[in-house]
């Protein structure tokens, strides 16, 4: 084996425990990459699982529609409040740089496509990160600690079908509808900062708004947002599924599934563009 | 149902581990039982050299025992010698790295997910906290397995519910049935999970650490609570626990688990009569002896 002894001249080998060796060196420098890969491998068996057992009987429509209800209709109050301050900040600094150039009437073509590919199915993940996927980490984690998870084993019930597979489901299924909320109430912000607050004209608002926006623009936000639902809803569910401990545990894994819920939406977010734009070119 | 499964290897099955330190053999060999993968009259569970690792913890180093048919069969031990992994194994939960566990004849390790579904209908598991279901009521809870299972009238399901909570004294409780379990005292968390585990009359009632963390009157309770669904509902039933007075109170069969292995095992008196210093070092620390659990039980009022 190679190895850099870090013998002592005239003074016999130094104890093992101080040796640097080359294997060692490797894999100590390996082990984040051991770790990232292990972590990956371990979300993806469980998002296969959970796709695999989407078509195994029995099939609760009931589990889905509480999810549907707790993903969706719960965080309408707060998509919808960001969604407001979002269009109006977005119209407020678009009118601002504009105005450099004397051509503040594009805010509505601005805000509308930084609206629908890039604040909305992003706010949106962020939000549904916070308040539903935290709340699924938590639940699934407290399930786990109390036994719960283990008695719907004893019932010969699965419990990736019975409590991951609706989760996953109705936060992909949630999602888009969700960042398309969040695109209305967003344009409605930007509407109310540029022609009530800032008096741009409305005509102009809506022309450049409708030529400069496509429904291709929607359906890129839309994608997205289903891509964000598979990686904040499995982040969340596998931190909650994976929970071990105590109280403190439990905590420990809600504050994982946000952070990588939500570094995972940024970072996909970073990829996805380029993908989509590759698929649908600009306009020029 | 499965043809019996064969032993593993060409040679038989080691015997079940005898007391050596007992006045007399504490597990009689039976001809009628000598091999495990046979559905025997007196032994419902068999589990033979049930070996299983977590990382590098060897956590059960060759488990033989016997679980007998009808009875309340308890398996002691200190905390971390595998006590709740071995119950987990006995419901197929875990799987082993070596050995086998027969139920009525029928080798659980080598099963899938779909027949190890079928074998746990068998089976009805009380958790050491009840592990109720928090986001559904006591009814709900109680008739989750047979919702699950079957494809009964709402009336049906709610006959069943209500007759159980009559048997185990939770009747009377005032608006029990819509109550969640945030709202029910540990006792009564305790008889909703048991009947969440008899609602579909199960053969087999494994219980894990039910008087863990319960003062000594509620113990008690529980205590009469195992023996009187024993005889009510005609189960048998595994027990895990550590606590000795109980131990003696309830249990015509003790196992005692150390080291990953079974020490012990044998009636009540059998294991008394034992030699085993492992074993004396438990009973006499635990004081249970001294506490009177070896007089005969008295009826409740």
């Amino acid at each position: 084996m190679n190895e850099i002894s870090a013998e002592v001249p005239g003074q016999g080998p130094a104890a093992t425990d101080d040796r640097i060796t080359l294997k060692g060196a490797v894999e100590t420098a390996l082990t984040p990459l051991w770790i990232f890969f292990g972590y990956f491998g371990e979300h993806s068996m469980l998002l296969f699982q959970s796709f695999v057992w989407l078509f195994r009987r029995p099939f609760r429509l009931r589990l889905f529609l509480e999810q549907m209800h707790f993903v969706g209709v719960g965080s309408l109050p707060i998509i919808m409040l960001v969604g407001l301050f979002s269009g109006a900040v977005a119209a407020q600094q678009a009118i601002n740089a504009l105005a450099i150039f004397n051509q503040e009437r594009f805010v509505g073509a601005t805000v509308g496509l930084s609206l629908a590919q890039e604040l909305a199915p992003v706010f949106t993940a962020l939000m549904i990160t916070a308040r539903a996927g935290s709340g699924m980490a938590t639940e699934l984690g407290s399930m786990r600690i109390t036994e719960q998870i283990d008695a719907l084993n004893t019932f010969a019930v699965n419990p990736i079908q019975y409590l991951v597979t609706p989760r996953i489901v109705a936060t992909i299924i949630m999602m888009p509808v969700m960042t398309m909320v969040f695109n209305i109430v967003g344009l409605g912000g930007a509407y109310f900062y540029s022609i009530v607050i800032k008096q741009i004209d409305l005509g102009e608002f809506i022309e450049y708004f409708t030529f400069w926006t496509d429904p291709k623009d929607y359906i890129i936000g839309a994608s997205k947002a289903v891509v964000f639902g598979i990686s904040l809803s499995l982040a969340s569910c596998f931190q909650g599924f994976n929970a071990r401990g105590g109280a403190k545990e439990v905590g420990l894994a809600t504050t994982r599934a946000v952070v990588s819920g939500s570094v995972s939406v940024l970072v996909l977010d970073f990829f996805l563009i380029d993908i989509f734009h590759l698929l649908w070119p600009y306009k020029s | 149902m499965r043809p019996p499964a064969k032993p593993p290897s060409g040679k038989p099955p080691a015997a079940p581990p005898a007391d050596k330190g007992a006045s007399k053999p504490a597990s009689p060999a039976e001809p009628e039982s000598a091999d495990p993968s046979v559905k025997s009259a007196r032994w419902q569970i068999r589990v033979r050299d049930l070996n299983k690792t977590f990382g590098p913890q060897h956590v059960l180093r060759g488990v033989d025992l016997d679980i007998e048919r009808g009875k309340t069969n308890i398996i002691i031990g200190g905390s971390g010698q595998g006590k709740s992994v071995l119950m987990k194994h006995l419901m197929g939960l875990l799987k082993p790295e070596e050995g086998h566990i027969w139920v009525d004849g029928v080798d659980l390790v080598p099963m899938n997910d779909v027949e190890l579904g079928r074998i746990r209908r068998k089976f009805g598991m009380v958790f050491q906290y009840a592990a109720l279901f928090d986001s559904m009521n006591v009814v709900e809870n109680i008739a989750f397995p047979l919702l699950e299972r079957y494809s009964l009238s709402r009336e049906e399901v709610m006959e069943r519910v209500r007759d159980l909570l009559r048997r185990l004294d939770l009747g009377d409780v005032p608006g029990i049935e819509q109550k969640f379990p945030a709202e029910l005292s540990g006792g009564q968390r305790k008889r909703v999970g048991l009947a969440r585990a008899l609602i579909d009359r199960p053969e087999i009632l494994l219980y894990d650490e039910p008087t863990t963390g319960l003062d000594p009157i509620a113990t008690k309770n529980v205590d009469e609570m195992i023996r009187r669904t024993a005889d009510q509902f005609n189960v048998t039933s595994v027990v895990i626990s550590h606590d000795m007075a109980s131990t003696f109170r309830i249990g015509d069969r003790i196992s005692m688990l150390y080291a990953g292995k079974i020490l012990v095992t044998g009636t009540r008196d059998e294991v008394l009569a034992s030699q085993q210093p492992e074993l004396r070092e438990f009973v006499e620390t635990s004081g249970a002896v001294a506490m009177g659990a070896l007089d005969p039980p008295r009826p409740s009022p």
